[in-house]
């Protein structure tokens, strides 16, 4: 499951007079530093290129871009999409993740995974289906797009709440109720106010999820950010517009993570006190049991039976007996090879960073990390754009080839791995790394023998994660892939494009098989 | 004997400052503790022995060679000094053998060498299992094991035992003591426990603001504290006020012999619990007034009062108890040590 985060993992507070945190103080390693600026450097280029390419022929030409009513037009659409979807998965995900964690449900532990599994169904496969079985789905009424963009991205509300809900204290609802208050009330004033943060936290998920996405939007033909900054990259021969469009849709996702940020306040939601929380017994819904488990399963039915029927129907129509697989081989292989080649880039490039945060104070560390985490605000399709201009502009002969995409990858998929490396280098105390200082070990044997070896699970996980993610990616891989290659979505994305559904299934099939191991490795490692 | 350890005018500061200009002198082959409430900078000075942490002023010699000073630092690994922190921090994904194997050459990991190192703390046999698969007082001695295997000029131990429960702490400890006496360690020890700290240490110094008030032998720091914030820290005390005249001293208790002569005026007196006496023979005595007892078992504490209204602690044989409010003679047993006020 992706990590949900936004920033950099909390750290605790450095302590006053700081003697026993064992965090060094001393100059960190050069051989981590530079590859660490290195990668910072490779996170802001995009951003920075953006900037310079869109002011490229002067602010005139920018003001103008945003002046024009298309451009209002493009935000507000957006915009309502952004709100519209996250207010029905707020309410869904607070729904599914109270039911699945508090209520008495038969079968809890199996609807807890059900409730999760859309996450694994990319937009352009959910839209696929929906748009096959019902055509008049597409079109600027946005009813398509909502519908998929809802049913994908419910759980980044959905996961965090549940977890809330797991660890929160169930001592404060009884207090609630022993003064008087009802089961409703308590859930209101109590239990709510603490899920805050888990709230904000998937909400923002959601939307900046929604004002990125490529897929859903361009499938069901509405006209948002990233389907109109894409035709406008496509159709004319002066990109500054798709330039300054970029820069638009980044400036709104800031704002909203600055939004995000600023919600959070100085409440504390730890729990005080010492000794570890019982969790919560189990609330008997009796009569209310049926349409609990109705309502589980009409979500399941919308989310994951839809798409499921539409890839068997069409697939069975799509294949004959003389039907060419070599293409389809052909095709997963891409995939499957770029995602391997994307996931050892970025680890590769995250190790530095995530351990130098894990293991150093002091401002260049996290500055690096913060740098390194711009990719989680830097739309799939804006990332790409920039790097069609990086690639004309500095080394022409890249364009279009292989290491321009995976430098994308690198870009919008670094957060997935520093976040893993640094959370599984945070695990092992830092007295560890103290202990083989003294025992003789150089700080580069240390990072062999002792730092990595131990954060080796954890990594590989992130890894993982981010094979599965560049697997799914659409729009950069469409922009930026070399020329006459297909992966399985950049098929699929053409066949549906030309309403060939028979065509696209079996490539809209085979992606589902080949995510659902990665996925099913990864949920498996977190189940434990 | 040659100086294992020879610390000079150490200065370090984080937020505001830890030492203060501390000495500090160990010897070969002995084990010294420093003892000290938390937050005094024991363990910081620990750091930077190991070179962890850089230190703002001062010296720091190991074996005769200077590993930190002004513009010198000489990195952890140069710098011969083994660490056993608290809790041991065994590597969790090597083996025992691996783990004491750890701070050995490439060429002399063998099974031999860390069989040997394992036997020296009561562990042979034990190197194919995890770390894990140890209880918490085996996982201690595997991580002193680790420490001594590559022959360290010095050992530190950084409140080793801490996270022991109370009934392992005293087994364990003997052990580790005893392993560092075999090996022919020299070892410094930190701990906030005085009962550790005396019953282990060839040498106690006793750490305050930053500096070493006080170091020696644990019967003389007990018996002779450098101050009165010495004799209260290490070992319980009963603290009392007196009027001092060269060889004695007038107080509640009577008039009590002093150890040191030539004081007069105005003192604090210090007598230990185990000094009072209920109803001795051939001592002088006052009377006094049991108020509580706490039975222990093999002894006994017991909260009198004085005729004054001084309260005071004796520390006596747990059989035949005063009840509360019953009325008792005490008398003080060997002399005094006091300090003018």
């Amino acid at each position: 499951m992706p990590t949900a985060i936004l920033e950099p993992p909390l750290r605790s507070d450095p302590p006053a007079a700081a003697p026993q945190t064992g965090r060094a103080r001393s100059r960190p390693p050069l051989l981590l530093v530079v590859p660490a600026v290195a990668t910072a450097v490779v996170a802001l280029l995009p951003l920075v290129y953006l900037v310079l390419r869109a002011f490229q022929r002067g602010p005139d030409v920018v003001a103008d871009v945003l002046l024009r009513e298309r451009t209002a037009m493009v935000l507000v659409r957006s915009l309502t999409m952004a709100v519209a979807v996250t207010t029905a998965c707020l309410l869904l995900g607070v729904a599914l993740a109270w039911l699945t964690t508090r209520a008495d449900l038969p079968l809890r532990r199996g609807w807890i995974v059900v409730a999760a599994l859309p996450l694994a169904v990319p937009t352009y496969v959910a839209a696929f289906a929906w748009l096959s079985l019902v055509p008049d789905l597409a079109g600027g009424h946005g009813f398509g797009a909502f519908v998929v963009l809802t049913t994908c991205s419910y759980p980044y509300v959905l996961l965090p709440v549940a977890a809330a809900l797991r660890r929160a204290d169930p001592a404060g609802e009884e207090v609630a109720r022993s003064l008087g208050l009802t089961a409703w009330q308590a859930f209101c004033r109590v239990t709510l106010p603490q899920l805050r943060p888990a709230l904000a936290a998937g909400g923002l998920l959601v939307a900046l999820y929604v004002l990125s996405d490529f897929g859903a939007v361009s499938i069901m033909r509405f006209d948002a950010f990233t389907r109109v900054i894409y035709t406008s990259y496509g159709s004319s021969f002066d990109r500054t517009p798709a330039a300054v469009l970029g820069l638009l849709l980044i400036a709104v996702t800031f704002v909203l993570v600055w939004l995000e940020g600023r919600s959070r306040g100085r409440a504390s939601y730890s729990r005080l006190g010492q000794g570890g929380a019982r969790t919560a017994p189990l609330v008997r819904l009796g009569r209310g049991r049926l349409p609990a488990v109705g309502l589980l399963a009409a979500v399941a039915a919308v989310t994951l039976g839809v798409p499921a029927w539409a890839l068997v129907y069409w697939t069975a129509i799509g294949t004959s007996p003389d039907t060419d697989w070599s293409q389809l081989v052909g095709a997963a292989g891409t995939s499957l090879g770029v995602a391997a080649l994307g996931a050892l880039a970025t680890t590769a490039l995250a190790i530095p960073v995530g351990v130098l945060a894990a293991r150093r104070t002091g401002r260049l560390p996290r500055l690096l990390e913060r740098a390194s985490y711009l990719g989680h605000a830097l739309p799939g399709i804006v990332v790409a754009l920039a790097m069609v201009f990086l690639a004309l502009t500095l080394v022409p002969g890249l364009y279009q080839r292989l290491p321009v995409l995976l430098l994308a990858y690198v870009v919008l998929f670094l957060p997935l791995a520093v976040g893993a490396v640094h959370a599984s280098t945070a695990q092992s105390p830092p007295g560890l790394e103290e202990v083989a200082r003294s025992a003789g070990s150089g700080p580069v044997e240390v990072l062999r023998r002792v730092t990595l070896p131990l954060a080796a699970p954890g990594v590989a996980a992130g890894a993982a994660l981010v094979f599965l993610t560049c697997m799914k990616e659409l729009p950069a891989t469409l922009v930026l892939r070399p020329i006459g290659t297909d992966t399985l979505a950049t098929r699929l994305w053409t066949e549906t494009g030309v309403a060939d559904y028979a065509a696209a299934a079996p490539f809209a099939a085979a992606l589902v098989l080949l995510a659902a191991v990665p996925t099913f490795l990864l949920t498996r490692r977190a189940g434990r | 004997m040659s100086a294992a350890l020879r610390v000079r005018g150490l200065h370090k500061a984080y937020d505001s400052p830890v030492l203060c200009g501390l000495d500090l002198d160990v010897e070969a082959g002995t084990l010294v503790t420093l003892l000290g409430p938390s937050g005094c900078g024991k363990t910081t000075l620990l750091r930077l022995v190991a070179g962890f942490d850089r230190a703002d002023a001062g010296s720091i010699e190991v074996a005769g060679a200077l590993v930190e000073g002004p513009g010198c630092h000489v990195p952890p690994e140069r710098r011969r000094v083994a660490v056993v922190p608290q809790e041991g921090a065994l590597f969790p994904h090597l083996s025992v053998a691996a783990n004491v194997g750890f701070g050995l050459p490439r060429a002399e990991r063998t099974a031999a060498r860390t069989d040997q190192a394992l036997e020296l703390v009561g562990l042979a046999g034990l190197g194919r299992r995890m770390p894990h698969e140890l209880s918490g007082g085996q996982q201690q001695r595997v991580a002193v094991a680790r420490a001594l295997a590559p022959g360290p000029s010095l050992v530190l131990l950084d409140e080793p035992f801490s996270a022991l429960d109370a009934g392992l702490r005293a087994q364990v400890r003997s052990e580790v003591r005893a392993s560092l006496q075999a090996a022919g360690a020299t070892a410094v020890l930190v701990t906030h426990d005085q009962q550790e700290a005396l019953s282990v240490a060839d040498v106690v110094a006793v750490v305050r603001d930053g500096l070493v008030v006080q170091a020696g032998a644990p019967w003389d720091v007990y018996a002779h504290p450098a101050d009165l914030g010495v004799a209260t820290f290490v070992g319980e005390a009963v603290v009392l006020a007196g009027e001092a005249s060269g060889d004695r001293v007038l107080s509640a208790l009577g008039s009590l012999v002093l150890e040191a002569r030539g004081l007069h005026g105005a003192v604090d007196l210090v007598v230990r619990p185990e000094q009072l006496e209920v109803d001795p023979a051939g001592l002088d005595t006052v009377a006094a007034t049991v108020e509580d007892r706490v039975f222990y078992g093999h002894d006994a504490l017991l909260r009198l009062r004085l005729s004054d209204g001084t309260s005071v602690t004796a520390r006596t044989p747990g059989a035949a108890l005063a009840a509360p409010g019953s009325q008792v003679r005490l008398g003080c047993r060997g002399g005094v040590v006091a300090f003018a006020r």
